[in-house]
């Protein structure tokens, strides 16, 4: 479709962006960008959202489309707007999030030149993306931006780039609308192959420990497809547990939830695993803070691979039987052949199977010891779960022990409601995506739980919250201590704690103020409920410094290099089952 | 299916991709990014009107991982289709040369008595060199070039492997 009326690069930037019913764009201006920015100005379908560093704009773009189902989307300028937004880009590209990146280039007669603020961005961000373009000729510049979105929604979602020469944005030229452009290589298999899913049924209804391990992936394929789960895993009457990606997809409140599986998850979802004669997994990738030790991974288990993305099938683990297709529609094949052969669970096999998992259960893994003096990091998440509950609440963190007592604590019955990095492990995380998410969701509670040393990689996005009204609650987890890197020490180094007392931290407090925001401080268990309750009302960004015991550290762990059934128990753990936990050859996984 | 499979093998991957910008770049950071190897890799456009070319890579790796990289492949963007040749059949291969070799004398003499059994050409030479083109399988051209090296080889030039799949059918004919 032309548009009759010619248009130059920025307009059709922004005629495509409204087109593809782009509401919220975060981005930072510059040099290669300026045209953009006048246009931006001058409309108003598109709102700008204005981050501080290009770092922010690429996380909130995650939050924003992690709890939307949406794209992302961000502008940034050439050279350094570009470089800075890599680590957004790497992360969204590890945990599947759709990003579309638009980044201004210098002109291209001056390509190649060194240029001011020019780097080599498709050449950067290549490894980083799903796919990304430069655009040379403005006549390309709708269609690829309408590609752009097509690839990064479509099949396994991830982060684009379309990197737009000055020149581009100035040229005059046509405009084609989404609806005609067909991908000329890019359409992936979305069905599963029927024949696999029938042998799928068949193997779930001869099994007499299954257990359904489930991730990202059902997240991304949609609300349809956690609907699905949902339907199947209570027809079934099986256990279920999920990666740290994949938690709010099953109910966490359901008595069929086993909590999260992997590194730091729960002992009956890690022995389950173990255990375990049928594995169902579903949208997840078998990464290596799930399987733990390769070889001894799941010993006795036929798998069953669900997975929109071919080269995520045999990867780690080889299975038995592969499915590659988008998991709602896999699981609605799946739940029709199941009905239509009227399946029943087998009974006597499913009670011995939980009587099993029930003795795990009943070891009581999260179990910590209460202190009435210092406020204990889990009493902390406990707290702010109960004070959270009845109200529509996001949570996003940054990344260490405040992530994984999140995971383990905070309790997800929603998907889309928790925002976490997990493959990349991107400390700086939280806050910017909780910026996102707030854009997104304007009445909702969106918390972003957070640890002192993470909150200040990005704690300059407090003046983006402030700025655009955004209440985001930032719970800051203090400890002093990078609290994951200290444990590994302990863990791994003889407990010689190399750089990770955080010795000169801010006063969280005053920081707030300096920034316009609230600040609040709580050192006592006692106090901790009001101080909650004052954060959530407070209608501002609020900086929440939660003193909590400096040494506390997160179990249950696999220590790595071991398998799911050589868990460490925190409360039945000592010092020197700490410190001797973790092989020489473990020592090398990280 | 679960016993794993160590025993490294060697296959030809014929892939099909639009031809624009960086997308050599694309399949070569796919094999230094997981760690694959590359034994060989030729591109050229081989449809001018579509703009697409056809890449050949030979890698050697365990089953599991050569497939991973069929996988891989299809994951890319431009990419239009893969084929693992070497999966049921040994496929056509071929490969061109260009050899330098200096020398006079006997040695001369026995360089041009080879080139001559092993079908090579003479497409450049002085009183004093040669230069022999030559196609063939690798083994073939990696046989004339040691065989050269006593005779006064300078240098050689080898295009990386040409295949096809045997009979009839194409690379969409699956």
């Amino acid at each position: 479709m032309s548009t009759g009326e010619p248009l130059n690069g920025a307009q059709i930037v922004l005629r495509a962006l409204a087109d593809q019913n782009v509401e919220h764009l975060f981005g930072y201006p510059g040099g290669a960008v300026l045209p953009i920015y006048d246009e931006i100005v001058q409309q108003d379908k598109v709102k700008h959202v204005l981050v501080r560093h290009e770092q922010g704009a690429g996380h909130a773009a995650e939050g924003y489309a992690r709890s939307t189902g949406k794209p992302g989307v961000v502008l940034v300028t050439s050279g350094p707007g570009a470089t800075n937004m890599v680590t957004a880009l790497a992360d969204a590209m590890m945990d599947s999030i759709p990003l579309v990146c638009l980044t201004g280039q210098v002109a291209t007669q001056l390509i190649g030149n060194d240029a001011f603020q020019e780097c080599d961005t498709v050449g950067i961000t290549r490894q980083c993306t799903k796919h990304n373009w430069l655009v040379r000729d403005v006549n390309d510049l709708a269609r690829i931006i309408h590609e752009a979105f097509y690839v990064a929604t479509n099949g396994r979602p991830g982060p684009v780039v379309v990197d737009i020469p000055k020149d581009v944005q100035f040229a005059m030229g046509n405009y084609v609308g989404p609806h005609k452009i067909r991908h000329n290589t890019y359409h992936p298999k979305v069905k599963g192959d029927m024949e696999a899913i029938r042998q799928a049924v068949d193997m779930l209804a001869d099994a007499k420990k299954p257990l359904f391990y489930t991730g990202g992936g059902v997240i991304n394929s949609g609300p349809e497809a956690s609907h699905l789960l949902r339907e199947l895993v209570q027809l079934t009457g099986h256990p279920i547990t999920s990666t740290l990606m994949g938690l709010g997809a099953y109910p966490a409140s359901d008595k069929q939830w086993l909590g999260m599986l992997g590194m730091h998850g729960t002992y009956e979802a890690n022995m389950a695993m173990y255990e375990c004669d049928l594995m169902f997994c579903i949208g997840a990738r078998f990464d290596d803070r799930i399987t733990g030790r390769v070889d001894a991974f799941s010993p006795n288990s036929k798998k069953i691979h669900v997975d929109i993305d071919a080269s995520s099938i045999n990867k780690n683990i080889q299975v038995d039987l592969p499915i590659v297709g988008d998991v709602a529609h896999v699981l609605e094949d799946f739940l029709r052949i199941w009905r239509d052969r009227a399946h029943m669970p087998d009974k006597a096999a499913s009670k011995v199977w939980w009587s099993e998992i029930d003795e795990w259960r009943a070891r009581d893994c999260l179990k910590f010891k209460p202190n009435k003096d210092v406020i204990m990091p889990q009493y902390a998440i406990q707290r702010l779960y109960e004070n959270c509950k009845g109200r529509e609440t996001f949570v996003t963190t940054e990344v260490g022990q405040h992530q994984m007592w999140a995971a383990q604590f905070f309790h997800f019955d929603e998907p889309n409601h928790w925002m976490t990095s997990g493959g990349l492990g991107t400390m700086g995380y939280g806050m910017p995506a909780a910026i996102g998410v707030q854009m997104a969701h304007p009445d909702a509670l969106v918390v972003d739980i957070a640890g002192d040393a993470s909150i200040l990689m990005n704690m300059q996005e407090l003046s983006t919250a402030v700025q655009h009204k955004l209440p985001v609650k930032i719970f800051i987890l203090n400890n002093q201590y990078m609290g994951m890197v200290r444990q590994w020490q302990q863990l791994l180094h003889g407990n010689r704690l190399s750089e990770t007392y955080m010795e000169s931290l801010p006063d969280f407090v005053k920081l707030a103020e300096a920034y316009g925001a609230r600040g609040i401080r709580v050192e006592k268990p006692d106090d901790l409920d009001e101080a909650i309750k004052e954060m959530i009302e407070v209608d501002m960004p609020v900086l929440f410094d939660c003193r909590v015991a400096n040494l506390a550290n997160c179990f249950p762990m696999i220590p790595s290099g071991q398998p799911h059934n050589k868990m460490l128990l925190g409360e039945e753990v000592s010092d020197d089952d700490v410190g001797s936990a973790i092989s020489d050859e473990g020592k090398v996984l990280v | 299916m679960s016993e794993p499979e160590e025993a490294i093998v060697s296959h030809t991957f014929s892939v099909l991709v639009d031809n624009e910008p960086g997308v050599l770049a694309r399949v070569i950071g796919l094999f230094s990014s997981r760690g694959y190897n590359i034994d060989s890799l030729t591109v050229s456009e081989t449809e001018h009107e579509k703009h697409v070319s056809r890449i050949t890579v030979v890698s050697s790796a365990t089953p599991m991982v050569l497939t991973q990289i069929r996988a891989q492949f299809e994951r890319l963007v431009p990419v239009h289709k893969v084929r693992d040749l070497s999966n049921t059949e040994r496929p056509l291969e071929r490969e061109l040369a260009l050899i330098k070799v200096a020398g006079a004398g006997d040695a001369r003499v026995e360089a041009l008595r080879l080139a001559d059994a092993f079908r090579a050409t003479v497409i450049d030479a002085t009183v004093n060199h040669f230069v022999f083109e030559i196609t063939g399988r690798t083994s073939k051209i990696n046989q004339f070039v040691a065989l050269m090296e006593p005779l006064g080889l300078v240098e050689v030039a080898r295009t990386g492997i040409a295949a096809l799949s045997r009979g009839p059918k194409g690379i969409f004919d699956d």
